[in-house]
């Protein structure tokens, strides 16, 4: 078999890529590679050139510079083929709202050429594993968001791909409905998939992504596992103290360590901060002093800015 | 940008189709009863002030010569509205075009596949009054069944300029101008309601650079039973003008989508 070829070869290879729409240029001269069986995210605020980039992975978009591989084809060459073997799941929800939840499925399954028959089966079985099967024969147009989105993902899995790609799967969701989605994910991984989404919830890519990118005005900052970013780029433990008086500004500049003053709030990043954490507390006056663990939203807030977007 | 138009486009026109279903007793209504409304109020109430109409170097009665106009603007309609508000609905709102895109179809089936089904509007509203009209006997067979191909014809090229335009409008509500400023006219002047040698000779040149004028030309033939050089010149024209338009519509559809 043709794909057996690159079973074990990384399943996307994306070299210096690049995309302008006219003046703007939405990605700079990126490169990353997925490997088979991982979730991997793409982070970045809002307008960060999230979605240009998978866009062009997904062959939705012409690529400016540079070249994709997926599966070991290049997109430019060999798109359609390609495209039968992946999953996309876009932002917006672009199910056929005239129709019904089964019809959904038949009328996309006809895209990748799947018989109505094997259709029909297939959507069963992704319907009760999106816990939706009594709702088979309702509109689309009746569903909620949660279920909407479940849907649009169940009906990307109806040609049975080896990769997913899931731009913003979670925007706007309920926190159950996000927990239950995750779940999901989380199992077709176990069984395999390949996993490719892009997220501005650092919770989301935490739990899911063993490799991420953090991407801003179109390039990548950062690259690694949610664990090693975050030991990299803020130490284990962060120390909030909010309204710390001038003694500790002062304090922490002599001590050296890493710390970040945002006016009214200082973070003092440390590997081991409770000693650290007992000495300043003890010692200075301040209104709240917090000791807990860096998460991947304090490496992204490092690194991005916290200034407002759009 | 390259093309490749594969038979896939089968699937989008396949989609349309499914959706027809869903709501075929509403959309089996228009082509139903508009050539009743027409027959009715032109057919009747016209016949007292204008007996006899010249065509082809023949004088026919004026419900002969409208009824075939009607059909003919059946088609335009059909296959104009569709692609124009009906494609730019899923294009635009339901991000119908985007799904598919993501799937082994591209651009350029997408759009055929639309123009296809615009095209399939106007034959399957021309079979349905072609059935009404028949009735009141003012089709002639078997060459009248032509018709229907040249439903097929009209359509598709109606479509593809629809497409065209829907390449082109920010908003829908832009559509407005080619129906106020194209589609109107032609209803009108194409010698749908009226003989065109009625025109003055700069107007009668005009129309008959209009598309609509050759379709509701050749539909009027064939329904009276005539096969004339002017039928075919009108059968010439209109295929001339489908293989402009298509093409055109299909490279102004891929500078709207592919992004």
């Amino acid at each position: 078999m043709m794909s057996d070829i690159h079973a074990t070869g990384p399943v996307i290879v994306a070299r210096n890529l690049k995309k302008s729409f006219g003046e703007l240029t939405a990605v700079k001269d990126i490169s990353f590679t997925v490997d088979k069986g991982l979730c991997f995210g793409i982070l970045g605020p809002n307008g960060a050139g999230k979605t240009s980039a998978i866009r062009m992975i997904y062959g939705f978009s012409p690529i400016t510079s540079g070249d994709i591989h997926v599966f070991g084809m290049d997109i430019k060459k060999q798109s359609r083929k390609i495209k039968a073997r992946i999953g996309v799941c876009q932002q917006e929800n672009t199910l056929d709202p005239d129709l019904t939840v089964m019809q959904n499925f038949e009328v996309f399954a006809r895209y990748f050429n799947i018989d109505k028959i094997t259709a029909r089966e297939r959507a069963s079985v992704l319907l009760k594993y999106f816990a939706m099967e009594y709702r088979q024969n309702a509109r689309t147009s009746e569903l909620s968001g949660g279920m909407v989105r479940r849907l649009v993902i169940a009906r990307a899995l109806i040609n049975r791909p080896e990769l997913m790609i899931l731009d913003e799967p979670t925007t706007g969701l309920d926190p159950q409905s996000r927990h239950q989605l995750w779940e999901r994910l989380e199992s077709l991984k176990k069984e395999g998939m390949t996993i490719l989404l892009t997220t501005h919830y650092m919770d989301e890519a935490a739990r899911l992504c063993d490799d991420l990118v953090i991407m801003d005005h179109g390039k990548i900052l950062a690259q690694g596992s949610p664990r090693s970013l975050i030991s990299e780029y803020t130490g284990g433990n962060i120390i909030e103290i909010a309204e710390p008086e001038e003694a500790i500004r002062v304090f922490s500049r002599e001590r050296k360590v890493r710390q970040e003053d945002l006016g009214h709030r200082l973070m003092i990043y440390a590997d081991n901060g409770y000693d650290l954490y007992n000495e300043i507390c003890g010692r200075f006056s301040h209104k709240s002093c917090v000791l807990r663990s860096a998460t991947l939203e304090d490496v992204f807030l490092k690194l991005t800015g916290r200034e407002l977007r759009e | 940008m390259n093309v490749q138009i594969s038979l896939r486009f089968i699937r989008v026109w396949q989609r349309n189709l499914t959706v027809y279903r869903e709501s075929w007793r509403v959309n089996f209504l228009p082509p139903l009863l508009e050539p009743f409304f027409y027959l009715l109020a032109f057919g009747i109430g016209f016949s007292g002030m204008i007996t006899s109409v010249h065509f082809a170097s023949r004088e026919i009665a004026y419900v002969l010569f409208i009824a075939p106009a009607l059909i003919a603007i059946n088609m335009m309609n059909n296959a104009f509205f569709e692609n124009t508000y009906g494609s730019f609905v899923r294009m635009y709102y339901q991000k119908t075009f985007d799904a598919m895109m993501a799937t082994p179809l591209n651009a350029e089936e997408i759009i055929t596949g639309e123009i296809v089904w615009g095209a399939t509007r106007s034959v399957i509203g021309t079979v349905i009054m072609l059935m009404v009209i028949s009735g009141f006997g003012l089709v002639r067979y078997p060459l009248g069944l032509l018709i229907i191909p040249v439903s097929f014809l009209g359509g598709f090229a109606f479509g593809a300029v629809a497409m065209v335009f829907t390449g082109i409008v920010k908003k829908i509500d832009l559509f407005n101008l080619p129906v106020f400023l194209f589609v109107t006219p032609m209803f009108l002047f194409s010698g749908t309601f009226f003989p065109i040698s009625g025109l003055p000779l700069w107007a009668q040149y005009f129309a008959w650079t209009l598309p609509l004028t050759h379709l509701v030309y050749l539909t009027r033939a064939l329904s009276l039973g005539m096969l004339n050089t002017g039928a075919l010149v009108s059968f010439c024209y209109l295929t001339v003008f489908c293989l402009v338009m298509f093409p055109l519509a299909i490279f102004k559809m891929q500078q709207r989508l592919i992004k």
